[in-house]
């Protein structure tokens, strides 16, 4: 059957664009860090340091694998792999496209009803692949890594899945397509939905282990966390999960909140089609959130790990649930009314959020100098 | 729409062959020179003491059980999203009803100070 042909190709295709992106996106996070500290980041391999990603990849297949003795030796190798595995199948629900826009081709895996839940389920089940990564390795730092990164994984998961009922009531589906062309019929959600898109956004870094969320590697206080007893690929199949968990992040916010794969229609009268061009939008919006998880990265300081659990179930997980009861309560009561004030709303209650969270708050819960 | 999930089958495997080559080539590449102390596991240039797989803090069991009992409670609002726009007024107040009655769980384990890291 040529069907199943050209849904395998498309799937290798995707698995190794992936893993290309994760390893230049590892040399281009590495160059943007560099820029903002005011240096100039790897140049020296090939130019403009475009070969370092091909050189750490190779120095890392060639590394010993070393497995420590007091590993559970089945558990060991079985972790990062199951971590992989979910971040790469993950992304095969994000529509590229419309329809046969890929050489004749549907620019997706699959495609289903359940889209953005599929989405979830998969990315979260890499909660498994960094507890028992951290269990199996017979060391005391992995073990309370882990634990950490499953304690604070699981906690965001519920602002994370709370954040999206908002756009799933609106919209009426949870297929990413169909979220997509409502998008691009009625205005982009991030319009409506800033609350939703504020609380999503606070938790995809939470989820993918990023600063200002990075306690389970923390390296100045855990070593490096779930990671310390991992060598060679073993240890890079974890970096290449946790990158690729990035991109899903960025492509799902850029398809839930940004309109995914369409530009905006208004360029159509500039210049003609503009709007359909397939994959390039989707790849634009993306590297916008990708560039800001490394903006992040290099202007925040790491939460306190009492100061995460706490934001996550007092602060993230009320608004969430806030944010879905006034798009309830709108779409109940006032029916016809056009989603601008919806979205009005929605930012008077982040702005008025934000101005109550203030920094005498913070330091009242500071511990005292001199004290503990 | 059956066929798409098959299409969810093939991603998996063919994800689960890329992972499965790499940790293959890798073992069959890299150097095999293990000794004592290279494969003592990590204590800051100690000999370990004790089994790394202790016991710790209960509050990691509080948060895995809240994030059951709440996680349920988003999984029960998913088809509510979907449909909602068939539901009208009546599903809000439903909703309400079911929120409020999370909402006590919530204040409770709150005032508990389950929550609370020392």
């Amino acid at each position: 059957m040529p069907d199943v042909l050209v849904v395998i190709l498309k799937a290798v295709a995707l698995a190794f664009a992936l893993l290309t992106a994760f390893a230049y996106m590892t040399l281009i996070e590495r160059r943007i860090l560099a820029r903002i500290q005011i240096r100039q980041g790897p140049n020296r391999v090939g130019p403009l340091g475009l070969l370092q990603p091909l050189a750490d990849a190779i120095k890392s297949i060639f590394k010993e694998d070393i497995q420590v003795s007091a590993a559970d030796r089945l558990i060991y190798t079985l972790a990062p792999f199951v971590s992989v595995v979910c971040a790469l199948t993950a992304f095969g629900a994000i529509p590229g496209g419309p329809p046969n826009s890929l050489f004749g081709a549907n620019p997706w895996i699959f495609n289903l009803d359940v889209g953005i839940l599929f989405v979830l389920a998969i990315t979260s089940m890499g909660v498994y692949g960094i507890f028992l990564g951290g269990w199996a390795s017979g060391s005391k730092y992995p073990l309370l890594g882990g634990l950490r990164a499953s304690a604070q994984m699981i906690s965001y998961e519920l602002g994370m899945g709370l954040s999206i009922l908002g756009v799933l009531m609106i919209v009426g589906s949870a297929n990413l397509r169909e979220i997509v062309e409502w998008q691009y019929a009625n205005g982009l959600l991030i319009f409506f939905q800033i609350l939703g898109f504020a609380t999503f956004l606070v938790s995809a870094f939470a989820e993918t282990n990023r600063t200002p969320f990075d306690m389970p590697e923390a390296e100045q206080e855990l070593v490096a966390g779930y990671l310390t007893e991992f060598s060679s690929i073993k240890w890079a199949l974890y970096q290449m999960a946790e990158y690729i968990n990035i991109m899903t992040s960025a492509a799902v916010m850029s398809t839930l909140f940004f309109g995914g794969y369409r530009g905006p229609a208004w360029l159509d009268a500039i210049i003609p089609g503009s709007s359909e061009w397939p994959l390039v939008w989707l790849i634009l919006k993306m590297a916008f959130f990708m560039f800001l998880f490394i903006w992040v990265r290099a202007t925040l300081p790491r939460l306190r790990y009492d100061q995460l659990m706490r934001f996550g179930w007092k602060v993230l997980f009320p608004v969430a649930l806030l944010n879905t009861m006034l798009v309830a309560a709108y779409l109940a009561f006032l029916p016809g009314y056009s989603y601008w004030l919806l979205g009005l709303i929605g930012l008077f209650v982040l702005v008025l959020g934000l101005a109550l969270s203030s920094r005498r708050a913070a330091a009242a819960q500071a511990p005292t100098p001199g004290g503990d | 729409m059956g066929i798409e999930y098959a299409n969810v089958l093939i991603m998996l495997l063919v994800a689960g062959g890329i992972g499965a080559l790499a940790l293959i080539v890798s073992a069959l590449l890299g150097p095999k020179k293990g000794t004592r102390t290279k494969l003592m596991p990590y204590e800051s240039g100690n000999d370990p003491t004790g089994t790394a797989r202790e016991r710790f803090p209960v509050h990691f069991y509080l948060v895995a059980m809240l994030f059951i009992v709440f996680d349920i409670e988003v999984a029960f609002f998913y088809p509510l999203a979907v449909a909602y726009g068939k539901l009208g007024a009546f599903a809000f107040w439903e909703a309400l009803t079911f929120v409020l009655l999370v909402l006590v769980g919530y204040v409770y384990i709150l005032k508990k100070g389950v929550l609370e890291w020392r």
